[in-house]
């Protein structure tokens, strides 16, 4: 009973959102199996709260190696949790004048929208820009012109690296009827021919791939959602 | 040397980035843009359509992308509120709803905000969950998905949205798109079977490439990067300058930004080569003591 009840809203979920594709009139029954999605999605952003939480006690309580910065987690999960949910700082919506939680949780005048211009937005824009440092360094170490294949990926990875700056204006000067050997136009034609050829190659061999999968879902031969293939 | 290079500390790599960005930051290096087709494309695409046309406009991304991708956002909104398009607002990253927020304050409603009244020219419809679920049924019913705007109207009661009952209605959409979900899912779920709504994209140069497949029947045109940005920053301004004639402040910085990533290609370029020269040199050492395989 356990594996049956889900599977079998899985399998009628899957081929009604199939059907609709086809059939304009039972198009509303996909919007509500979608609805379903949606409002699922919705609550597993609670139990992803949930899990966190316990996962982050459970560091802190074992005194496992980094519990501090677990600690720094659930503090800074409850700050933002607390100042969102009660729009703390919130001014109220012109509309509502007289009512103090009218206003968006996020308006910059709020707690949250200072903490999300002054500390999240820095500090994940810090995150992202440490991968300049990682990839130069794994740069030096890993990339090796050890056979053709590579040689061949080298040689691309200079003029796409070259040719989306400013330094591919120092081609302007080669004369129109050669222009395809313009560092732009080189890359240019770089992705729209090749890499285009072999990303259309690999989307379909994709779905291809995801059509059979589905097909295993829906007839319940493989199961992820029970944890189970 | 050999020996130095062979065992390079990798802080000293660190401190070459670190140097080839920070310089070109405190000192910036001017350049002219040329626009590609692809910018070019983009600029097209929204510079045709009639004055107040319907652009829905989807902030998918987040901070972390935002070096990258705020520029290119903020020059298509500018070009938008020149053009006076009704703009419908929305996002399908949780952070891309305040990130759209503020671009509509610092840009929008600086630039073009004569023209621009909340709920009559322009609504946020902001965030919800479910990824491409909110795409699936928004373009068959809006208000199912948005029953109210981020100030909680009701979208019966906005009158930039009489009319409009589903996405469909949508002259144009407008992607600005750090990953999944993002244009390839607008792509597979919108466009694709709707394709009365054109679409343009601006989206990270991770992404791009995925998305090229998509040129020119799905995608009418795409911004790859901060190259993209810098680009479409350049028509926008040549066609739309400031109020005082100059380009728009705003709208430079993409430009600025080339600075930092033509030192930081170059240095990634002058890194490999070294470390292929290390690693050959290396390998003929050992070839010349006999202890290469």
């Amino acid at each position: 009973m356990k594996s049956t009840v889900p599977t079998l809203i899985a399998t009628i979920v899957g081929v009604v959102l199939i059907v609709a594709f086809f059939v304009p009139a039972t198009q509303s029954w996909s919007e509500t199996a979608v609805d379903w999605f949606n409002i699922l999605a919705g609550v597993a952003f609670i139990l992803g709260g949930g899990n966190l939480i316990k996962v982050q006690l459970e560091t802190i309580s074992s005194r496992r190696p980094g519990w501090g910065y677990a600690l720094v987690i659930l503090v800074s999960f409850a700050i933002m949790l607390t100042v969102g949910l009660l729009k703390i700082g919130v001014p109220p919506a012109e509309q509502y004048p007289n009512h103090p939680w009218s206003g968006e949780y996020d308006a910059p005048a709020s707690a949250f929208g200072w903490i999300f211009e002054n500390v999240y937005n820095p500090l994940t824009s810090t995150m992202f820009a440490l991968l300049a440092f990682y990839v130069a360094s794994a740069a030096f170490r890993a990339f090796r012109a050890k056979n053709i294949e590579a040689m061949l990926l080298l040689g691309t990875a200079f003029i796409v690296l070259l040719g989306n700056t400013a330094i591919a204006r120092l081609t302007d000067g080669i004369p129109d009827s050669l222009s395809f050997l313009r560092l732009d136009q080189v890359v240019a034609n770089t992705m729209s021919y090749i890499t285009t050829g072999a990303f259309r190659a690999i989307t379909i061999g994709i779905a291809i791939g995801v059509a059979a999968t589905a097909l295993r879902v829906l007839l319940g031969i493989d199961r992820p959602y029970l944890g189970r293939t | 040397m050999l020996a130095f290079l062979e065992k390079l500390d990798r802080r000293w790599v660190f401190l070459l980035m670190g140097l080839a960005v920070a310089i070109p930051i405190l000192f910036p290096l001017p350049f002219e843009y040329k626009p590609s087709a692809l910018a070019r494309s983009v600029f097209d695409e929204i510079d045709r359509l009639p004055d107040g046309s319907r652009v829905l406009f989807s902030f998918d991304y987040d901070p972390a992308t935002s070096g990258e991708l705020s520029p290119m956002a903020r020059a298509m909104l500018y070009h938008c509120g020149k053009k006076k398009h009704k703009l419908y607002v929305m996002a399908l990253f949780g952070p891309g709803k305040t990130l759209g927020s503020e671009a509509i304050q610092e840009i929008l409603l600086k630039y073009a905000g004569d023209d621009y009244t909340y709920g009559e020219d322009y609504v946020e419809l902001g965030y919800q969950t479910g990824n491409e679920g909110v795409i699936k049924v928004a373009v068959t019913d809006l208000p199912q998905m948005f029953p109210t705007d981020v100030r909680g109207t009701p979208l019966s009661k906005i009158p930039v949205l009489e009319g409009v009952e589903n996405f469909q209605a949508m002259d144009l959409l407008v992607a600005v798109s750090a990953g999944d979900p993002g244009s390839k899912q607008w792509i597979q779920y919108f466009i694709s079977a709707y394709p009365k709504t054109r679409m343009v994209t601006g989206t990270t140069g991770v992404q791009s490439v995925s998305l090229y497949p998509y040129i020119p029947n799905q995608l009418a045109g795409m911004l790859g990067a901060i190259k993209g940005a810098a680009e479409y920053e350049t028509i926008v301004n040549a066609k739309y300058p400031g109020p005082d004639g100059k380009p728009v402040p705003e709208l430079t910085e993409a430009q600025r930004r080339m600075g930092p990533q033509l030192t930081a290609h170059l240095l990634m370029v002058s890194l490999i080569v070294v470390g292929n020269v290390v690693y050959l040199m290396g390998r003929r050492k050992a070839h010349q003591s006999g202890g290469g395989r």
